[in-house]
């Protein structure tokens, strides 16, 4: 099929972008969307072109390294899923589709696509974990949690920290992303001890990162490609609440 | 060069604690003065770097990612296993160990795989201390399944995405060292090369992938965890930036590279479907719990599967290896699958699959119980190939997976540069000829939160190395060698992108090095290799900036390291003029078509001494010798 690829460039972060057309000839309805741009990059690189910087390694939609903006959704309309999982077989023929980065002011552009996320790491750093140093652990089966328990920790814990959440929030928030990280400890036994102080910590840096606020427009949810729960954000709000209570503030 | 494995005397059972009670700490308070620089932070590097900081090592820490949350450790999907014995099914430390020797076809040793059994079970522990949300039974007890190669249940899983979660906690250990300024994180940085002083390692070369600027950073020691080469072969399911530049820089400043020839293909992964094709895509082989392999009896048999009637179905695995069936190890697995296929009773428009079907178990279970068990793989499945794997059976081929073979080590993870540390996939320690399933994951972390940290302290226990500055004339050196490989990279001028020849080396590596190997076809793959270096350095293409952010060079500068380490594994797999484990020789293998192993003449790691680009290296040899096991036959019948 023939696809008109619409195409954000900018060769760094200073400079101005502007979008680019290209037009592809045979393409697959079997390739991923990224091996697509491959196939572009390619045909560039022969041309002596600047090929299109975008990011990506696992390719099995596990290690949130790919993440750009398809036709105004970050990782494209296919629900679920990162870009690159979604594969050509969901266009056709004909179709225009515009490529751009996430847009973000926390996210600046590096060149093209690529952007640069690593406030999701500082974020992380801020709370993120549970204080246990090697070496300190009990029998894992010493303490018994609940299935419903593990198995609600663990959909809050399969976030790939892509950034989608907060490239899709109107109000730029990356609320999803902190909710998800504090509740996977947070639903835990082994996450108790450190509970208010997570919380707390992690929005702070949110804010300070310059991520806006939550007010439940819920696109976030929509654009997660592991379909994490808004119902997370909730969480997160009560175990905010009950720091706030513990520290009398 | 001299080969000491350092594995300390006596019992098998009581060589690690002697190890740890023999050695001489470091004062806790001195324990800040000493540098460690870790390279890699996956499971391995990322557990080494955070435990070693949460001892008060002074580290540094590198990855060419953007974050060390993006480790291809992340994509193991099947569980770790763990000598726990939960499900009271006979399991035991010596059990692990027997096994894994065993599946490794008896050329790991002895001491190390003891020592990874025995440190397996404080891996569940601790990370599970550290929020790791495995699957739990209703009683809220851990989970455990099956895996390849075992016969007891002893494999830990947090769904489809095991090596996600163990990531993510070694990602939390370490955020929280860095937030404590214990580590210093350097992200988007690529190791081009390891810096030596009077025999010793002293340091770094990196590169900065923002603005292509070379620095130097000096260590105490140097840990490199930087994974494994399967993409020597263009298309595996490693992703799509694993490299093998790390260990191969170290290989070329006198580091032994020992067994390069044992790579794992894996039996479980989704067919190729076209040119395009930039990866291939692995299904865990955990679904062989639920999953049976077959293909049509009869060659070029193109019915529909669920058209061909039970009879007319050869449930291959089953037939041949009764008591593991379809459990049976990855190579054998693997193998069979390409043997059925090389008769004509493969499936798919290419000839090049074979089924893996649910259907029993559906009817058995309900779909449910296997969405439950499998489904986001299940999904992963029918997003790439648009079949609903619920109502039709999978179609799975092996594809290069994993790296045996890596950077020769002794019982202190040194590799034979002292100084350098190496660790988890990048070295060749515990997984012998061919690597168990949910075992990857298991050697990081061990290497990572529980070895490195005693056998760092030995090392250090001596004293502390002399600082060596890093405007020291050896620093400079290297960085001049460095930037000279770059600048003649750009200056090349050809016509092919290094993808282009990066796919011609993997189509070279995949018929003559692959799965089943042979004397004229490995002498021929070493001339076609070398001609290929050549059309490489005469006609490689690089378009873009050369000083900010530019992907084309830096997978030309991988692909250069490629162009020359597919020799050595060439030369690794003509040497070995034996079958064993994933090493398959046509030439070595018993009627049946199983391998055969020599372990009169090849009972030994074959450890490789660079001697210059293009010349055959030097051939060093630690015999195994195996105090503790007897060397059976390697059968799953
Ligand atoms: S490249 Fe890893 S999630 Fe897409």
């Amino acid at each position: 099929m023939r696809i008109n690829l619409h195409v954000w460039r900018q060769p760094n972060t200073e400079a101005k972008g502007h979008i680019q057309l290209y037009t592809l000839d045979d393409v697959s309805p079997d390739m991923s969307f990224l091996e697509m741009l491959d196939v572009l990059n390619e045909q560039l690189i022969q041309k002596g072109d600047d090929p299109v910087a975008f990011e990506s390694d696992c390719r099995e939609g596990i290690c949130g390294t790919c993440g750009m903006v398809i036709d105004g959704i970050p990782h494209g309309k296919q629900s679920g899923a990162t870009v690159c999982q979604l594969h050509m077989r969901k266009f056709k023929d004909g179709d225009d589709i515009y490529v751009e980065p996430y847009r973000h002011t926390v996210f600046p552009v590096i060149k093209d696509l690529f952007v640069d996320r690593s406030a999701y790491d500082r974020i992380i750093q801020a709370g993120g974990y549970v204080s246990a140093n090697v070496g300190s652990a009990p029998d894992a089966n010493a303490n018994p949690i609940p299935k419903g328990i593990a198995d609600l920790a663990m959909d809050a814990a399969q976030c790939i920290g892509c950034g989608a959440c907060a490239a899709a929030c109107p109000n730029g928030s990356a609320m999803l992303f902190v909710a998800a990280k504090v509740s996977h400890f947070n639903l835990l036994p082994q996450g108790q001890p450190e509970k208010a102080t997570r919380a707390r910590a992690m929005v702070k840096r949110m804010e300070d990162e310059g991520f806006g606020g939550c007010s439940n427009y819920y696109e976030c949810e929509a654009a997660c490609p592991k379909n994490i729960s808004v119902r997370f954000i909730a969480k997160l709000n009560r175990d905010y609440l009950y720091a706030a209570f513990k520290e009398g503030v | 060069m001299i080969l000491d494995s350092k594995v300390p005397s006596g019992p098998l059972e009581k060589k690690w604690s002697q190890f740890k009670a023999d050695m001489k700490p470091v004062n806790p308070a001195n324990k800040r003065k000493f540098k460690v620089l870790v390279v890699g932070t996956g499971l391995a590097g990322g557990a080494a770097a955070a435990t070693l900081a949460e001892l008060g090592y002074n580290v540094e820490a590198f990855t060419y990612h953007d974050s060390p949350r993006r480790a291809h450790s992340i994509a193991a999907q099947g569980g770790i296993n763990a000598a726990k014995n939960y499900q009271n099914d006979g399991d035991s430390i010596w059990r692990l160990f027997y096994d894994t020797i065993k599946g490794g076809d008896f050329r790991s040793r002895e001491a190390n795989v003891y020592r990874l059994a025995e440190v397996s079970a404080n891996i569940i522990d601790q990370s599970t201390a550290m929020g790791v949300p495995f699957a739990r039974e209703y009683g809220g007890y851990l989970s455990n399944r099956s895996f390849g190669g075992a016969l007891v249940s002893r494999t830990f899983y947090a769904r489809g995405q095991t090596g996600q979660q163990l990531l993510l906690g070694v990602y939390a250990a370490l955020s929280r060292q860095i937030e404590a300024k214990k580590v210093k994180m350097h992200n988007r940085k690529e190791m081009m090369d390891v810096v030596v002083v009077d025999g010793r390692a002293v340091g770094i070369v990196v590169r900065d992938l923002l603005t292509n600027k070379l620095e130097s950073h000096y260590g105490d020691a140097v840990i490199l965890a930087t994974g494994g080469y399967a993409s020597v072969f263009y298309l595996s399911t490693n992703a799509l930036y694993c490299n093998v530049t790390a260990s191969y820089r170290a290989y070329k400043r006198g580091a032994a590279f020992a067994n390069p020839c044992y790579t794992q293909i894996h039996p479980t992964c989704i067919p190729q479907s076209g040119d395009h094709q930039s990866k291939l895509t692995l299904m865990s082989e955990s679904l062989r719990n639920d999953g049976r392999i077959w293909v049509p009896k009869k060659a070029g048999d193109k019915r529909n599967p669920a058209d061909i009637p039970e009879e007319e179905r050869d449930y291959y695995l089953e037939r041949m290896y009764p008591s593991y069936g379809n459990l049976s190890p990855r190579d054998i697995s693997s193998r069979a699958a390409k043997r059925v296929c090389d008769e004509g009773r493969g499936v798919n428009a290419t000839g090049k699959a074979v089924y893996l079907d649910f259907s029993d178990a559906i009817n058995r279970l309900g779909q449910k119980v296997i969405a439950d068990r499998y489904g986001n793989l299940f999904d992963m499945y029918e997003n790439i190939i648009g079949v609903n794997p619920y109502k039709n059976p999978m179609m799975i081929y092996p594809a290069a997976h994993y790296a045996m073979g890596g950077l020769w080590v002794d019982y202190n993870l040194m590799s034979s540069i002292p100084g350098l540390f190496v660790l988890g996939e990048a070295n060749f320690s515990d997984h012998g000829a061919n690597r168990l399933g949910a075992s990857a994951l298991m050697q990081g972390l061990a290497d990572g939160y529980f070895v490195i940290p005693n056998t760092i302290n030995a090392y250090f226990g001596k004293g502390k190395p002399q600082t060596i500055p890093t405007d020291h004339p050896e620093f400079k050196k290297v960085e001049v060698e460095v930037q000279e490989r770059i600048t003649k990279l750009l200056n090349v001028n050809g016509k092919q992108s290094p993808t282009q020849l990066h796919k011609k080396l993997g189509a070279i590596m995949w018929e003559y090095v692959g799965m089943a190997r042979n004397r004229e076809g490995l002498k021929k793959a070493i001339g076609l290799i070398q001609e290929l270096r050549e059309e490489f350095w005469h006609d490689l293409k690089i378009v873009g900036p050369d000083s900010y952010l530019n992907p084309v060079i830096e997978k030309a500068s991988r692909v250069a390291d490629f162009m020359e380490f597919a020799e050595i594994l060439a030369y690794d797999a003509l040497m070995r003029e034996e079958s064993c484990g994933a090493h398959f020789r046509e030439e070595y293998q018993t009627e049946e078509g199983e391998a055969k192993r020599n372990d009169k003449d090849y009972s030994y790691v074959a450890a490789w001494e660079f001697q210059g680009v293009g010349k055959e290296p030097i051939l060093h040899k630690e015999d195994l010798k195996f105090e503790f096991v007897h060397l059976g036959e390697r059968s799953y019948k």
